[in-house]
């Protein structure tokens, strides 16, 4: 029994079938518990307030905003190594759940860094270097819409991604290089692991856990949905073969 | 050095279009494809010539011996017949075009601008090219299109003294060129139903 | 591939191949800026090096979606790949032919532009100097992004959003030199950084091209 037998698109479908409901479930109570624990059973921060709170979407949003694009790169990997096409279906079904995620962390970052430094917007390293993030996106997303044959657009993709990777990496390290000369980055961002309290941490941690439970459930329900258009594409085109060929008998 | 085909399947987009053709082609033979429109001619010239892998089966003997001509010429509008054919010879590691230009008749042409030339002359210089390459299997799909007779007749003489040379040459054209060839009929070999779906196989 | 590069060139200089329009490109780009930001000559020397540089990565990108597309139409593309010559090897002559084409005229040109945006005297010998480490990466980058997208009908606008993501950290770095270099600050840092991408971009993306190329022709 091997991993790579889950690679068969209907084995697939039948345990994923089978585990999304839990995994429904898990983010949808995790949520709940983190985000009602979060915001009303913690404490106000002595220097930032009640506007702490919005870490409970921040936090989490972002990280799974990086982890989505890294789960792309391995299923691209997948994709090119071993040739899976539940591999390289499930890297298109997680970008458009990263460009959410991005967008999440972007907006919730400008909604508590408005009140924090006035202003909604700074060229931050970080912020930047998220907004980079969504750019390389976006880029992936066009490349799978423009491309018809779905082997050609899953190749294509793939490289994408792994030659995106080493940009994002490389942009990364440039914007700190970059922004050095204009603020300090590190007064601006508020560093977690420093400066949240075990009463804010342990919530964050089940937002967390929620974040990652509805990742994965997202993922596997439109990896579930592109392997059903896949489906119905060989379905079709072995119809009107079937019709094409009575028609010849006839 | 033979080209050898065993068993092979090819496929446009991921589908397969046609299986198991087998043939040879000897040093000084030529073999000509028939088939009707779409039955894969084009696919099965393609892959022959390594632009496309084939989905089953081996060509051997291909290996850097391919001059592959298509319906589309790759000519440069704005540089003359002469360039043109000098820049095929010097990427294929050739230096004399004076041969290509006399057996297809551009020698009046050498320094006229490609895009000024009509579809007819386009075409001999894009056949022209083929004898600049140096390499001994030409796979040739509708050469003669926009050919007039005499331009067919030009085209043939090439392939005979091609083939008089020890080169071979596999084309998929529909019109009698004269020159002794086997015939084979691609619509034989149409890739069965059972072997179709296996393309999508994982899918169904 | 020699051969391929000269007729790149001869096709680039000869009508219709576009030459000189990335750099009319970039001349307007940097008469239009002080119409937007206006005339206040403290304000252009502070941006100019900034400017030059965005409109320099802009022209580069002008001429891109027709350095493989050309080709592919016309089936050269196809009748290359059955050639002695790799298609990595394709890719990047073909993206040296381009910067010679696009590039250097523009990092030619920066200097007398440069006085248009009132650059400051110690600026130009590294602004020229920061563009010519750059621009190559530009092409090359650009030349990957082309062969992504050259299956692509009206895959122009595709491109550039695939492309300009990339161009990031060179983008970055030069700027950061051409401005340090503008306000008398050391630039040493940036340009070994930058010069660092290009080689490295120079090295490893025709192999990604060239793969990109290959998936596309089939």
């Amino acid at each position: 029994m091997s991993l790579w037998e889950y690679a068969n698109p209907v084995k697939f479908l039948r345990l994923s079938e089978r585990v999304q409901p839990w995994l429904w479930w898990g983010s949808g109570v995790c949520l709940v518990v983190g985000l009602i624990w979060g915001f009303f059973f913690t404490p106000d921060d002595f220097r930032q307030g009640s506007t702490v709170k919005i870490i409970y979407l921040h936090v989490p949003s972002a990280l799974m905003a990086i982890n989505a694009w890294f789960m792309m790169l391995v299923a691209s990997l997948i994709w090119i190594v071993r040739r899976h096409h539940v591999s390289a279906l499930a890297a298109r079904a997680a970008a458009p759940v990263g460009i959410v995620m991005t967008l999440i962390a972007l907006f919730t970052g400008a909604i508590w860094g408005q009140p924090m430094w006035g202003t909604w917007w700074a060229w931050d390293p970080r912020l930047t270097s998220f907004l980079i993030l969504f750019l390389f996106y976006l880029g992936y997303v066009a490349l799978w819409e423009a491309i018809e044959d779905p082997d050609t657009a899953a190749d294509l993709t793939s490289i994408l991604c792994l030659v995106g990777t080493v940009f994002a990496v490389l942009s990364r390290y440039a914007v700190l290089f970059w922004n050095q000369g204009l603020h300090q980055g590190a007064s601006l961002s508020l560093d977690k692991e420093e400066n949240v309290a075990d009463v804010f941490y342990f919530p964050l941690l089940v937002c967390i856990a929620g974040f990652v439970l509805l990742f994965l459930a997202l993922v596997l329900y439109r990896t579930g949905t592109e392997i059903r258009v896949r489906r119905t594409r060989a379905l079709m085109a072995r119809e009107t073969r079937g019709a094409g060929l009575r028609a010849e008998e006839a | 050095m033979e080209l050898t085909v065993t068993d092979l399947a090819v496929g446009r987009g991921g589908v397969p279009v046609l299986a198991g053709v087998t043939f040879v082609l000897g040093p000084g033979r030529a073999l000509v494809l028939r088939g009707p429109n779409g039955s894969g001619k084009t696919t099965l010239l393609r892959t022959v010539a390594g632009l496309q892998l084939p989905m089953a089966g081996t060509v051997a003997g291909a290996d850097d011996r391919i001059a592959y001509a298509a319906h589309a010429d790759g000519l440069k509008a704005a540089l003359t017949v002469a360039e043109n054919l000098r820049f095929w010879a010097s990427v294929f590691g050739q230096s004399d075009i004076a041969p290509a230009l006399a057996a297809f008749d551009l020698e009046d042409l050498v320094d006229r601008p490609a895009g000024r030339l009509s579809a007819g002359q386009k075409r001999r210089l894009g056949l022209a090219r083929l004898m600049v390459t140096g390499r001994d299997v030409w796979v040739l799909d509708e050469p003669t299109v926009s050919l007039d007779a005499a331009s067919v007749a030009l085209f043939a003489e090439a392939v005979k003294g091609h083939l008089a040379r020890g080169g071979s040459a596999l084309m998929a054209t529909h019109i009698d060129l004269g020159i002794e060839a086997e015939t084979l009929d691609v619509s034989g070999f149409r890739a069965a139903a059972a072997e179709m779906d296996a393309a999508d196989e994982a899918f169904l | 591939m020699r051969a391929l590069f000269f007729r790149d060139l001869a096709l680039a200089l000869r009508a219709g191949g576009g030459f000189g329009l990335g750099l009319a490109f970039f001349l307007i780009v940097v008469v239009l800026v002080p119409f937007s930001v206006g005339p206040q000559s403290a304000l252009l020397t502070q941006i100019a090096p900034g400017v030059l540089w965005l409109g320099a990565l802009l022209a580069c990108l002008l001429s891109l979606d027709r350095l493989l597309a050309v080709d592919w139409e016309d089936g050269a593309l196809d009748l290359l790949a059955t050639s002695p010559l790799p298609l990595e090897g394709i890719v990047a002559v073909k993206a040296a032919a381009h910067w010679v084409t696009t590039g250097l005229p523009l990092v030619l040109a920066a200097p007398v532009l440069g006085v248009l945006l009132n650059l400051a005297p110690s600026g130009y010998g590294v602004l020229v100097l920061s563009l010519a480490l750059g621009t190559p990466a530009l092409s090359m980058i650009g030349a990957f992004g082309a062969a992504l997208t050259v299956g692509i009908k009206r895959g122009g606008l595709l491109l550039s959003l695939l492309v300009l993501p990339l161009y990031v950290p060179t983008l970055i770095f030069g700027a950061e030199a051409a401005r340090r270099a503008a306000e008398g600050l050391d630039s040493g840092t940036p340009l070994l950084l930058l010069a660092g991408i290009t080689l490295a971009v120079l090295a490893a993306m025709p192999f990604a091209a060239g793969a990109v190329l290959r998936v596309n022709l089939r």
